[in-house]
């Protein structure tokens, strides 16, 4: 029998890391931000099917970046998690918090155990509060790790560059179509500098929406009200470019 | 997966198993003791409130749903204000009548159920595919049932497919049938039903469907002692629902009070109602 040849912990889990995060990169990133009446997740998605967000529960929401049926496979371990605990306690007892904890125990357990071939996904879990300051957003990296994030975030790819991006220009208290607008910046403003425009054909869109009078409060955005949404005349003073320019006289003018 | 999943905090190997889309078969694979149907009986029979009495009647472009608001225990009025209509979904409600508390779980799971197909899914299932699966679920009680715990539902949609509001009814032994133009079950179904074929047209209006459902209730509480009728001085009124195309909508309490009222100021000058044309 052979010996194996020794690999150092340190090793052998950058090569994990590098592995997963490889993985990651070949998919499309996608942003999750927070606007004044909830949460928007806006990616680039040539399919209408196979969808990269996704309702969790009542206020909970899940948008995912890599690998399909990796993270398709965890979408579904968190619709049966999310409704045997509101079945079994209540539907107020289900939060994104106990969610991204079950998700980041799995994802660390299967990325540390040797046997397993480490998940080449990122997730985000999201919950609409009742105000803005009850908004929760955590961003789950390949390893386990659990960030908690405030206004924006991106996953996937281009992740740094988009996030950088986003905090530079998101504001708390956008509109609807301010945030989606920017996020569709964020994405088509990729590497080397040159702006690729992305049809809204290819936008995947949704929202936890806290105004909305259903207990359920995600919601797709698409057809008709995708395109009024993108086309939709944004005040002087939060045009995403200019940095926010508070006495704006032109908004009344338009 | 691996098979040493508990106790670690992640999600165990049956969460992450490509399976059934359903939450039943799920809850039967990884918790059997949950589900209603598998729970052991005790020998014996047991006094527990009833609901009594659930209506509906389809019209052009939907269905109304409604119930009274008493459950009873033998001769015992239990409850005053239970509530015995629930949306199933955006396009669907169940009324039920039967043992309270068995009932209520049971349309929670069957919230659920349809709620878990439609996120694991992406997709509804269709009208026809809901009723079914309250079938399998009332089979699955027939055990209790034959102890004097039946749960007997009416189950109502809008058929996005079909542009119209259909009914379901069903049996203890999950037997469904379709009905026509109206419904009802629960003790006081019977003159509920006389009082709605003398009523019912096809070219009902949505404001004249949620009356004749309040008219038909107010008739079972007349003859059934079971059925509850409009509560003026506690302010309790019937439940009535309505589905359409734009989905499911509760009357509310206003809403509600106005139709009860309007129903019982005409009883007070003609306590039988209104009369059909003779021919």
């Amino acid at each position: 029998m052979s010996t194996p040849f020794y690999v150092s912990p340190q090793q052998a889990m950058a090569d994990r890391a590098e592995y997963a995060r490889k993985g990651i990169a070949r998919g499309r990133s996608l942003v999750v931000l927070q606007y004044a009446d909830g949460i928007v997740f806006v990616g680039e998605n040539p399919s209408r099917a196979l969808h990269k967000f996704s309702e969790i529960y009542d206020r909970i929401g899940f948008a995912a970046a890599g690998k399909y049926n990796e993270y398709e496979n965890l979408r579904i371990g968190g619709v049966r998690y999310a409704d045997l605990r509101g079945y079994t306690y209540d539907r107020d007892d289900v939060t994104a918090r106990g969610l991204a904890n079950v998700y980041a125990q799995t994802l660390g357990t299967i990325f540390s155990s040797a046997g397993e071939k480490p998940y080449e996904v990122e997730l985000v879990v999201a919950e609409v509060g009742a105000t803005a300051a009850g908004d929760q957003i955590y961003r789950l990296p390949h390893d386990g790790s659990i960030v908690d994030e405030h206004g924006s975030v991106a996953v996937g790819g281009n992740a740094e560059q988009i996030s950088s991006y986003l905090d530079q220009r998101h504001q708390d208290g956008m509109t609807l179509s301010e945030a989606l607008k920017l996020a569709v910046q964020a994405l088509s403003s990729q590497a080397n500098g040159a702006d690729k425009a992305i049809p809204a054909e290819r936008l995947e869109v949704a929202v936890l929406d806290r105004t909305r009078s259903q207990q359920r409060k995600f919601k797709r955005i698409r057809g008709r009200q995708l395109a009024r949404l993108l086309e939709a005349e944004v005040p002087a003073a939060a045009q995403v470019d200019a940095v926010s320019n508070d006495e704006a006289p032109e908004d009344e003018a338009e | 997966m691996e098979p040493n999943t508990r106790g670690t905090g992640r999600l165990p190997a049956a969460f992450l198993t490509p399976g059934s889309s359903s939450f039943m078969d799920f809850l039967g694979a990884h918790a059997p003791e949950m589900l209603p149907g598998n729970r052991k009986l005790p020998e014996g029979v047991v006094e527990a409130p009833h609901g009594t009495t659930i209506v509906a009647a389809t019209f052009p472009g939907g269905v109304v749903l409604a119930g009274d608001r008493r459950a009873t225990m033998g001769n015992m009025i239990a409850q005053r204000d239970i509530e015995k209509v629930f949306p199933a979904d955006e396009y669907s409600a169940v009324g039920i009548a039967g043992t309270a508390g068995l009932a209520v779980e049971m349309v929670k799971l069957f919230q659920l159920e349809l709620e878990h197909f439609e996120k694991v899914e992406g997709a509804t299932l269709s009208l026809e595919g809901k009723a079914n699966r309250l079938s399998t679920m009332i089979r699955s009680n027939l055990g209790m049932a034959m102890q004097g715990l039946a749960v007997v539902p009416l189950f109502a949609g809008y058929d996005e497919a079909k542009e119209k509001g259909r009914i379901f009814s069903y049996d203890v032994t999950g037997g469904r049938s379709e009905e026509h133009g109206y419904a009802a079950t629960g003790s006081g179904s019977i003159f509920a039903r006389g009082s709605m074929k003398k009523l019912y047209r096809p070219d009902l209006t949505e404001e004249q469907a949620t009356t004749l459902v309040v008219q038909a209730l107010y008739d079972a509480a007349d003859d059934d002692s079971a059925t509850g009728g409009p509560d003026l001085y506690r302010h309790i009124y019937p439940i009535v629902t309505v589905i359409t195309d734009e989905g499911f909508r509760r009357l509310d309490e206003d809403e509600s009070q106005a139709l009860a009222r309007k129903v019982t100021d005409r009883r007070l000058e003609q306590p039988d109602g209104p009369r059909a044309a003779l021919l």
